[in-house]
């Protein structure tokens, strides 16, 4: 298969992610659409090191995903803190701190 | 050999010693002064001017030695592109030439102070002000220092600017008193503003030198001169042409020399060191310093030469009209500030630089004297009104615009020589050395300036010889005026001699009055060779006999004038009229009223600066520019506003505005590709 | 191979990291009252890595396959993160028992976060920038949120999660098509494949422009800047220090290093985006601070101005003439706003009474007149962010503009030199707050807080006097960037 389709893809997969940050409200979803931009890096990461027959190219997808790992973690704790003061996980509510 | 290099290199490098012996005088005054008293004060400013003149003999001695002296490198502030603003000291025969006369005066002068200011003190009612005159006085010597030693144009600025300040404070040292409570303060702001103008001339020289050529310090822009006088010689006659407005205001030449009468307002020690002996001749110094751009326009040196030649004449005419012994004093300074410019102008360096020396030791004499004078004065009027209750008269005929109890007024004096002997030999002994009479210092300095004359200019040779000969009478006349003849007033009868404070520094001078024109006596030329290890000399100074006699024939011819117009008759009395006013008429009333100088500037520079001042102040500042300011930040406070608003508090705007940025960003990308 | 040298190239970094983990350790038998002990503990492993810093500093070395590179800019840079961790530490201590969040992993976390920023001044491979950028931001998303249950803090801590994590995103998608253009990822290997002009120039500048955005979000430029407002203030203001100086920083750093390596070629078409954000940076950040009652809030939009100025001078990253110049004005820009900022956030501190409270300007009222060291103090800080001649802001000011004006920017440098005045407005307001206004102001000042703002108000006047010796070691870090 061309290149070009697994780019396009990519780019797909990115935009829809950058969206979705931009357009939901709900926490969650939000962080799913991290994931989305994360792996459209990674779909081109692996694309190309097959291309270029280069390992690091797939090395750095196991270091991305370990990283997108401890982020999420963080995340998700951040999300359980706020969900017990403030019982929602909607971030339109967070906007106290403006101006 | 090598062992004595080292000695006097590290002579040398004690030069900063002349600037911050001073400073710690300074420190030390003004940590502990109050629990020391007043001789501990005097003693200690004395012995920190005292340190410097030591260090400044310690210089000289070693210079004997090595004649090209050194750069002593004491700090680099900090160097931004090719402007290195470094504090460099330079020493040289002529910067220690400056440093011995600086600070020897200054000596003398600080010991004097100490009896002189005791009395004054209490005479104004204000005892505490003792410890700021002495630290006042420190601050000038280290910021004189500062100017004489300075290696680029920047330092010599600071020290000019320095000087100028002390000289502010000092002239404005009473400042609650004078003319309705508001006179010394008005005097002190108009020598500040004059010398303003006169810094700002030289502010714009300083630039212009930066900026052809591209260093301020004095070694590298004089090599640099020849060839810049070659390629724009336009430049050069402007940098000088602007040094020289400086110079007009430091050295109180006309056109801005108004500001020196009045500068008598301050303590006497204040004229004799500041406003006669020392920081006046500034500008000389910068003109003998700068010698070899002077030399390079012709043209330049022809316009100092004259500025030099008419203040010479115009301040002795008007000194011969005055009546107070201090403003007497002030204009002959003036007129021999002239003489030396026009001694500069003349290409004859080392005879204005003998001539500042000279002056020095006489004029500060003078005042010292004259302070002297003043001080019996005044003991005379408290002795006075003691002992007679008060029969002198009041401020009531104020008509011939005497104040019989005005202690510096030359009318109520007569008969002083008496009263005050020693006074009147040292002042007698400096007035024939300002008057040129050999074998005092005066007439082998004003000699040597008139030489130059002869052989350079004939029309300023003879304005010069008639300045000279103005000199002779008025001093003549103010000699005859307060020694000779009887008291005219209750102060002057009960006049009496100073204290041994006060009249031993005045020996001292007296005896360099006498002996100064040993310095560069005719035929050993000592000052000449010694300055010429940093002067370019042109023509080497002749004595020439027919020139000596004729001004001493002058200077002697002028003195019996003066003792056939004054000495012969005395004034009778306090309210009589000055015997030459009636022959001189309206001229008298002239020269008595400075040539209405003052007047003149007045109306036609303050007045309508005000004027416009006003009109910027009230419709164009108030009006335009203020509605401008105030418009722009009411418009920045609304956008402040507006944009606060953009912030929203909701992380998905700002997540917008990324995606936004980004957006931006790759659209204009793609339209460069 | 593992080669001694290579592990001598970042042994700081593995100093910082090493000492935090055991210290996460140690901190299970240290009582909660005691909590001292850590931030003891926390202060000497820093100093320790300082240490090896400053010997190992001078060298040049590539380690592991080029991955990392310790050179004068690394050591420069490291330094300046460990001090400012240390003084962090000092301003930490006491503020965070009086906010009753005295947990031990406050100076673990920061450490993390040090040894990220350490590792970014030393990366020479993407992926390295990438793993580096995300060590010290992650930890700092829970130090924002670190004051739990006290919502400002929990939102603060989630817009910064949300919105930093959403800038990696962009860094590691620009690093994706930088590497699909060149099939390299370290600096040596793309520098030698753009030279050769074998790269995909279409991708290659797309990733670099996304590459921008990322570290545009660090250094908070416009418009990448709307989450530090929030951030900052919500943060616990030890944090926000940290975070205003050592992250901005460690920004600054990624975006040299990889600017001036890799991305020079692509000058022509960046610059100009520069131009704008600088321009822009500059004048949103010192005109919103005009209308700031805040006092962190303030501060917080003047971290953006200055961050703008700091941009101005890099506009010319691609002009080889004056690149030596940008960077050694950077590194003394950051070194004079870093003192400049820590003695201002520590007075921040002082002034908190309560999480969030008392820090409105009003709340300034009368520490002039009660606490006249401490007033005369924020009048140098203030002064010098100001840039009033002669202090230290002054001289970072000046050899920026310097910069700017002899690449030629001279249209920024005027918008600079405008919105530079316009900053002395609210700057100066504060000083006439503390100075003119009756008040009895309630300070709560610790030995350690007030020992940083001395020695910082001590610096800056003593550095205002002598620029020229923090701008000479600047210069000597340029010279072995590349």
């Amino acid at each position: 298969m061309p290149l070009g389709y697994f780019l396009g893809l990519s780019a797909i997969m990115f935009t829809v992610g950058v969206l979705g940050v931009i357009l939901r409200r709900n926490a969650l979803v939000i962080f799913m659409s991290l994931e989305l931009m994360f792996n459209a890096a990674n779909l081109v990461f692996v694309t190309y090191a097959s291309y270029y027959q280069i390992l690091i190219g797939q090395i750095f997808v196991f270091f991305v995903m370990a990283v997108a790992a401890a982020e999420v973690a963080v995340g998700l704790a951040l999300m359980v803190a706020i969900f017990r003061t403030k019982h929602s996980i909607d971030i339109d509510q967070m906007s106290s701190l403006k101006g | 050999m090598l062992f004595q290099e080292a000695v006097m290199n590290s002579t040398f490098s004690l030069v900063p010693l002349v600037v911050f012996l001073p400073i710690l005088g300074i420190l030390l005054n003004w940590l502990f002064g109050k629990r020391l008293g007043e001789k501990g004060i005097g003693s200690i400013a004395s012995l920190a001017a005292g340190g410097s003149f030591v260090v400044s003999v310690l210089l000289a001695l070693a210079l004997l030695q090595n004649h090209e002296g050194a750069h002593i490198p004491l700090f680099t502030w900090i160097s931004v592109g090719n402007l290195d603003l470094s504090w460099v000291f330079r020493v040289d025969t002529l910067s220690v030439t400056m440093m011995l006369v600086v600070s020897g005066v200054s000596t003398l002068i600080h010991v004097y102070s100490i009896g002189y200011m005791h009395e004054d003190v209490r005479h104004q009612g204000e005892p505490k002000r003792f410890r700021r005159f002495f630290i006042f006085m420190n601050l000038f010597v280290a910021a004189m220092m500062i100017l004489v030693s300075a290696d680029n144009f920047l330092m010599l600025f600071v020290g000019w600017e320095g000087v100028g300040l002390c000289s502010y404070l000092l002239i404005g040292f009473w400042f609650e008193k004078g003319e309705g409570g508001l006179g010394n303060a008005k005097a002190a702001k108009k020598a500040f503003i004059t010398n303003r103008i006169g810094d700002f001339g030289l502010l714009i020289a300083i630039f212009l030198i930066f900026w052809n050529f591209g260093t301020l310090n004095f070694a590298q822009v004089f090599e640099m001169v020849p060839s810049v006088a070659q390629t724009q010689p336009g430049v050069l006659m402007a940098i000088t042409l602007f040094m020289l407005l400086g110079v007009t205001g430091k050295s109180a030449q006309i056109p801005l020399y108004v500001w020196l009468p009045d500068a008598m307002a301050g303590p006497t020690p204040v004229s004799a060191l500041i406003h006669a002996a020392t920081m006046v001749t500034a500008g000389v110094y910068l003109m003998v310093r700068t010698q070899v751009m002077y030399m390079a326009v012709p043209g330049a040196q022809q316009v100092v030469a004259w500025v030099g030649a008419i203040t010479a004449l115009f301040a002795g005419l008007i000194a011969l009209g005055q009546f107070d012994i201090k403003k007497v004093l002030a204009y002959s300074t003036i007129s021999q500030l002239g003489f030396m410019v026009a001694a500069v102008g003349l290409g004859a360096e080392v005879a204005a630089i003998f001539h500042l020396t000279t002056h020095a030791f006489f004029k500060a004499l003078l005042f010292l004297s004259a302070g002297s004078v003043i001080l019996g004065m005044e003991h005379g009027l408290e002795a006075g009104s003691h002992g007679h209750g008060s029969n002198h008269t009041d401020g009531s005929n104020h008509t011939d615009g005497i104040h019989h109890d005005d202690p510096q007024d030359m009318r109520n004096m007569g008969g002083i020589r008496k009263k005050m002997p020693i006074t009147f030999i040292v002042y007698l002994i400096g007035a024939l050395a300002l008057a040129g009479i050999a074998p005092f210092a005066g007439f082998f300095s004003k000699d040597e300036i008139l030489v130059a004359a002869n052989q350079g200019n004939m029309l300023i040779f003879v304005v010069l010889v008639v300045a000279a000969f103005l000199t002779a009478f008025y001093m003549g006349r103010q000699v005859l005026m307060v020694f000779f003849g009887d008291a005219r007033s209750d102060a002057a009868k009960h006049a009496k001699e100073s204290s041994l404070l006060v009249t031993v520094p005045l020996m001292i001078l007296a005896l360099l009055s006498v002996l100064g024109g040993g310095l560069n006596f005719p035929g050993v030329h000592t000052l000449e060779y010694w300055l010429e290890h940093t002067l370019e000399i042109p023509h080497a100074t002749e004595f020439i006999v027919p020139i000596a006699l004729g001004s001493l024939a002058v200077a002697l011819v002028a003195i019996f004038l003066a003792y056939l117009v004054y000495g012969r008759k005395p004034l009778a009395s306090a309210k009589a009229a000055d015997p030459l006013a009636k022959p001189l008429g309206v001229f008298f009333r002239w020269m008595n009223q400075k040539f209405l100088v003052d007047e003149l500037y007045q109306a036609v520079v303050l007045g309508p600066y005000k004027k416009l001042a006003d009109f910027f102040a009230y419709p164009v500042d108030q009006g335009v520019i203020d509605g401008l300011v105030n418009g722009m930040g009411s418009l920045t406070v609304s956008l402040a506003g507006a944009l606060r608003k953009l912030q929203t508090g909701f992380a998905r705007t700002y997540a917008l505005s990324i995606f936004v940025g980004i957006i931006a960003i790759l659209v204009y990308l793609l339209t460069r590709i | 191979m593992t080669r001694m040298i290579d592990i001598y190239s970042i042994l700081p970094v593995m100093i910082v990291a090493g000492w935090a983990l055991l210290l996460l350790v140690v901190d299970l038998w240290i009582p909660r009252h005691r909590k001292g002990i850590t931030a003891l503990l926390a202060a000497i492993g820093l100093a320790i890595a300082l240490g090896f810093v400053l010997a190992s500093s001078g060298n040049t070395i590539l380690g592991f396959n080029q991955m990392v590179v310790l050179d004068g800019f690394s050591s420069f840079m490291q330094v300046l993160f460990l001090v400012s961790g240390m003084v962090a530490v000092a301003l930490a201590y006491d503020y965070i028992q009086r906010m009753n969040i005295n947990h031990g992993e406050f100076y673990v976390l920061m450490m993390f976060s040090i040894a990220g920023m350490m590792l970014m001044s030393q990366a020479y491979n993407l992926l390295m920038v990438f793993l580096a950028l995300e060590l010290l931001s992650i930890p700092l998303y829970v130090l924002t949120g670190f004051a739990r249950t006290r919502l400002e803090s929990e939102e603060a801590s989630l817009k910064y999660f949300l919105l930093g994590a959403f800038a990696s995103g962009f860094v590691l998608y620009g690093t994706a098509l930088i590497f699909s253009a060149t099939g390299q990822l370290d600096f040596v290997g793309i520098a030698a494949v753009v030279t050769a002009g074998s790269a995909n120039s279409v991708l290659f500048l797309i990733g670099a422009a996304l590459l921008l955005v990322g570290f545009g979000f660090k250094i908070a430029a416009v418009p990448f800047q709307m989450w530090t407002p929030d951030v900052y203030q919500g943060a616990p203001t030890p944090v926000t220090a940290f975070m205003s100086v050592a992250v901005k920083a460690a920004g600054f750093a990624a975006l040299m290093r990889v600017f001036l390596v890799l991305f020079p070629s692509l000058s022509e078409h960046l610059t100009p985006i520069l131009w704008v954000m600088a321009a822009l940076t500059m004048i949103v950040g010192n005109i919103v601070a005009l209308a700031q009652n805040n006092i962190k809030r303030m501060l917080a939009y003047s971290a953006i101005a200055h961050a703008g100025y700091i941009l101005m001078a890099f506009v010319a990253f691609g002009n080889g003439e004056v690149v030596g110049n940008t960077v050694a004005a950077t590194l003394f820009y950051l070194v004079a706003y870093g003192l400049t900022s820590f003695g201002a956030w520590a007075l921040v501190i002082v002034i908190e009474r309560e999480y969030g409270k008392g820090i409105l300007l009003d709340d300034l009222a009368g520490i002039g007149k009660h606490y006249p060291w401490l007033g005369v103090a924020m009048l140098v800080f203030m002064l010098s962010f100001a840039g009033v001649p002669l202090t230290m802001g002054f001289w970072g000011k000046f050899y920026l503009f310097r910069t700017a004006v002899q690449a030629g920017y001279i249209g920024l440098a005027i918008i600079g030199l405008l919105t530079s005045v316009a900053s002395a407005y609210y700057y100066l307001r504060v000083v006439v707050y503390m100075f003119m206004k009756p008040g009895e102001p309630k300070l709560q000042i610790n030995p350690w807080v007030s020992l940083v703002i001395g020695v910082a108000a001590l610096a800056v006047l003593l550095l205002s006097l002598i620029p020229w010796t923090i701008l000479e070691l600047a210069s000597r870090a340029v010279l072995l960037l590349q």
